[in-house]
């Protein structure tokens, strides 16, 4: 399976293998430990798409969002952190319950059976 | 000399129906009609709410109950005159004379003049401590009174009396007595069974009552002491309130030589002329068709009437209809159309919940189309719709039991409002009809209760229709387009009971296929956990099987509760809170070995925190080495059934409530519902497991079990009430299956069962008639739908523990087997806390 759903914006990104593809469960998530960072992972297989952001959900700094629901808000893919159900957008970050909050995303590559994360 | 010609009207009397005739002529008057408005007053103060006078004992001040302020007379140009009642009227001159002496002239005169409380005599009656119900004055007497003063008697067990108890209750006695000469309470309202219905309710709440009783003398000095009755017997009281009926105030009437009913009462024709055609009567004082009117709507009528035709309109006073509802003492009352009539002139249909206290009773017309009348004791819900059916002549459902018990069928029930014809009266204090209504909501935009009351006097009279009103606004918007469908999300265009039947027909059992047949888009936190909820009531499989893991709810995900900093707590299940020493040590070695904070919930269980994601596996294995099972605490689902010791032990127990309550918690364990479920069995009447505030809880009696249904405590706390009386363990197990499946099938997402229930239409009486009468004959379905779930109940940490592929699931991070370095505790009494929130 070659796939890449996200275009990286910068051309300085460094490309690291996250996981396979089979550690990260269909319409869910999990989270890798890159680079000293903990990095949210989902593959939204209903949309054929694969997202990355950060894992803490920017509320009351838990590590958590690898573990929240996916879903879409008017046709836009979101994540819901499991704490509080602030819910995100996989494609910009920002919180659509409350402005204030936004998390960062990533470029997701996916090659050979692997998951790249570019940071 | 006088260009144009003013009509003189003086109105004697300023109560409910005297102000009401004010409002009414002004409201009426042509542009063309010079009227001048005079009244006169005996009480100190303007005509206030006679109704809701016992509310100046729940706090209401004599302002609040005041219906419009002396500036509304001012500003509407109405002279009144307030203690300074009426003395004297000159037919011949068509002059009044008051007591302070001042003559006004009238060319139509209105007696309004009420009725005053009717004192039988009784030797001693004069007493200090003695007094009438009438009055803000009386009431302020009372209230002095009773300040000193710890037994208190009311002789009348009629509507006032009772309020009159009520209110000595209210003012702090030590005892209320009800002393009536009659064999049973309100004997012109409710029939026998109505009377005991209402009398075991007040004496439950502590009054006494004592009927058949004819009191003789008031004994005492210069105070009163007790009450001396005919058969002997005495009871000693240190205050007494008279309320034993009213005298219509005809004495003015009588000098001045109207025409009055030796039983009191001035005697008016349809029109609500007396036997002089310048001079009428209206409201309590008035004798018309042969009767008094102590109401208040039939006095508004009155009112309606007269100020029509001194304003060139034409109406009739007709005979009123003297239906009525009240509360007494919390307890709901109501009579409508002809409550007593007997077979064969229709027949009677009657409920009965001693229980409860519930007592409905309906008269049917013999070929059962119409309704006649009848009587609600304890439950006066139905009383707006049942009158308007009766007044209407609307044609009964084949079933008119479902009048009482409320509809089973859930859709035609909302619609009984909107089904009246425009021409309903819905307020009869203010002559409102339903088509008015339909108007002020559509028309001029007034879709609360404020408003309407505001725009059309609707529910300002005697409340007793503002349910009604309520439901007309809601009605009205629907008709309109304006109601939203109670749908799930922008996903799914269903309710999820809707979305359960389709599930259930097409046999789906994945999220996807859920989303595919009948959704749209991707899902959301909203519906996937629904979903996923659905799927469980309907199948009891896995949840984190095929596609279930990734739309399980934050808890669920990893079958344990996510506590802060991202720790997880375990909570193994300990049936009935029975646990051997032997198990209590390994869940002690397992909290040492993965460093867990260790609690006793309130559910009988034992908490463990702290958890990281990676260790769940293993020490779910270690405890189901042991003997547990998942305790569920992290799912909408059972979660304890908590049990008192019982008669194993407890000297006081009748049965053994810790074997039924493992009994209980094995036969539902896993089953997955719109909430959470907790449950309890006490093994008698104290109920030391507190059933009584559980979804489902059982007591034990001499004779068996006693089921309670939807309590629930938490943030708005219910309690649990009476399903069956006495019942074996298996009838209650099956009550129990049918009631919780019906629940499952029936109810909003995340809405608990005491929700449920009090936005079920028809209520308890309803739930009752579906789990035990099986009105619906779906009770073999539920029980076999439930029983299906037993089958194939499986610990689902046992078969995460076993399956290899799920345990994998269980780590923080995908590329190592490292634990979450985030996660902070700090030290607290010898054990650990999570960090607190940044």
């Amino acid at each position: 399976m070659n796939t890449e759903t996200q275009t990286p914006t910068d051309t300085q990104v460094t490309w690291h293998i996250a996981c396979e593809v089979s550690d990260i469960p269909e319409d869910g998530g999990g989270c890798a430990f890159i680079d000293g960072k903990q990095i949210a992972i989902f593959n939204f297989a209903r949309r054929g798409e694969w997202y990355a952001t950060d894992n803490e959900c920017p509320h009351r700094q838990q590590m958590a969002v690898s573990r929240g629901m996916i879903g879409s808000h008017e046709g836009e893919p979101k994540v819901a952190c499991p704490f509080h159900k602030k819910t995100f957008s996989l494609k910009t970050g920002q919180c659509f319950n409350d402005d204030a909050y936004q998390i960062k995303t990533f470029p997701v590559m996916v090659r050979e059976n692997l998951v790249y994360i570019g940071l | 000399m006088k260009h144009i010609s003013v009509i003189r009207i003086v109105v004697i009397g300023n109560g409910m129906v005297g102000f009401k005739f004010c409002e009414k002529l002004l409201a009426k008057r042509q542009a063309s009609q010079q009227i001048s408005i005079t009244v006169f007053g005996e009480e100190p103060r303007v005509a206030y709410d006679r109704v809701h006078l016992s509310e100046y004992f729940a706090g209401k001040t004599a302002d609040d109950l005041t219906l419009a302020g002396e500036d509304w007379y001012a500003d509407n140009g109405i002279k009144i005159y307030l203690s300074d009642p009426v003395v004297d009227i000159d037919r011949e001159h068509k002059l009044v004379r008051s007591h302070h002496g001042i003559v006004v002239q009238y060319d139509y005169l209105i007696m309004a003049t009420g009725s005053g409380a009717f004192v039988p005599t009784i030797p001693g009656v004069e007493k200090d401590g003695v007094f009438v119900y009438r009055t803000i004055e009386d009431l302020e007497l009372i209230q002095s009174y009773a300040r000193k003063a710890k037994k208190g008697a009311v002789i009348g067990g009629g509507l006032l009396g009772l309020e009159a108890a009520k209110a000595l209750l209210d003012l702090g006695l030590e005892e209320a007595h009800v002393v009536e000469f009659a064999t049973r309470l309100m004997p012109r309202q409710i029939d026998e069974a109505g009377s005991r219905m209402l009398q075991s309710q007040l004496e439950s709440l502590g009054l006494h009552i004592h009927l058949s009783k004819n009191t003789q003398e008031i004994k005492g000095g210069d105070c009163i002491e007790g009450m001396q009755f005919a058969d002997q017997s005495f009871l000693e009281v240190d205050m007494l309130v008279i309320s034993a009926g009213i005298r219509p105030r005809d004495e003015l009437a009588k000098i001045a030589g109207l025409e009055t009913h030796p039983r009191g009462g001035i005697i008016v024709d349809n029109q609500l002329q007396t036997s002089d055609p310048n001079i009428f009567a209206i409201g309590e004082c008035a004798l018309a068709h042969h009767m008094i009117y102590g109401l208040i709507a039939p006095g508004y009528e009155m009112a309606d009437v007269v100020a029509a035709k001194l304003t060139g309109g034409a109406k009739e006073f007709l005979p009123f209809d003297m239906s009525t509802k009240l509360k007494l003492i919390g307890t709901d009352v109501a009579s409508f159309g002809d409550p007593f009539i007997e077979e064969p002139a229709c027949t009677t249909v009657r409920y009965e919940n001693k229980a409860k206290g519930i007592y409905k009773r309906i008269n049917v017309s013999p070929d059962g189309k119409t309704l006649l009348g009848g009587i609600l004791v304890g439950d006066a819900e139905q009383y707006n719709m049942l009158l308007q059916t009766c007044k209407n002549k609307t044609i009964l459902p084949p079933d008119s039991e479902d009048l009482i018990l409320g509809s089973r069928g859930g859709e035609e029930a909302g619609a009984g409002v909107m089904s009246f014809p425009d021409d309903a009266l819905i307020c009869s204090c203010e002559a409102v009809t339903k088509g008015m209504l339909c108007q002020e909501v559509s028309e001029k935009g007034n879709h609360t209760i404020d408003s309407i009351k505001k725009s059309c006097k609707a529910g300002t009279g005697c409340g007793g229709c503002i349910p009604m009103v309520k439901d007309i606004i809601t009605g009205t918007l629907k008709q309109n387009g304006v109601y939203v469908r109670n749908v799930v999300c922008e996903h799914f265009d269903y309710s999820r009971q809707e979305l359960l039947d389709l599930v259930k027909m097409n046999g789906l059992k994945t999220y996807g296929n859920v989303l595919d047949t009948f959704g749209k888009g991707d899902g959301c936190e909203t519906c996937k956990p629904l979903v996923a909820s659905l799927l469980a009531s309907l199948w009891n499989e896995s949840i984190l099987q095929k596609d279930r893991a990734p739309i399980q709810d934050s808890n669920d995900r990893y079958l344990a509760n996510i506590q802060k900093g991202g720790t997880y707590s375990v909570v193994p299940r300990i049936p009935g809170g029975e646990v051997t020493p032997e198990k209590l040590i390994v869940i002690g070695q397992v909290a040492q070995r993965y460093g867990l904070y260790t609690k006793i919930t309130g559910g009988q269980r034992i908490d463990l925190f702290g958890a990281h994601l990676g260790d769940l596996p293993e020490i779910w294995e270690a405890l189901i080495n042991a003997g547990f099972e998942s305790g569920h605490a992290y799912g909408k689902s059972l979660r304890t059934v908590k049990s008192c010791v019982g008669s194993t032990w407890c000297r006081f127990g009748v049965q053994d409530s810790v074997s039924f309550a493992i009994e209980v918690e094995n036969r539902y364990k896993g089953l997955r519902s719109p909430h959470k479920l907790k449950s309890a069995v006490s093994g008698c009447i104290r109920e030391c497991a507190e059933a009584q505030s559980k979804d489902f809880g059982i007591i034990a009696t001499e004779k068996g079990w006693n089921l309670y249904v939807c309590g629930n405590g938490g943030s708005k706390p219910q309690h649990a009430q009476l399903l069956a009386t006495d019942v074996d363990k298996e009838t209650c197990l099956r009550l129990i299956d049918r009631f919780l499946m019906f629940y499952i099938k029936t109810a909003d997402p995340l809405a608990r069962t005491a929700t449920w229930l009090n936005k079920m239409e028809g209520g308890m009486s309803y739930l009752k008639a579906v789990v035990v009468d099986d009105v619906l004959g779906i009770a073999a379905e539920l029980e076999s739908d439930l029983q299906q779930l037993i089958d194939v109940y499986q610990c689902e940490w046992k078969e995460v523990v076993d399956n290899p592929e799920l345990r994998k699931r269980f780590s923080h991070f995908v590329n190592t087997p490292a634990k979450d370095p985030s996660i902070q505790f700090e030290e607290m009494r010898e054990q650990k806390r999570a960090k607190e929130w940044a």
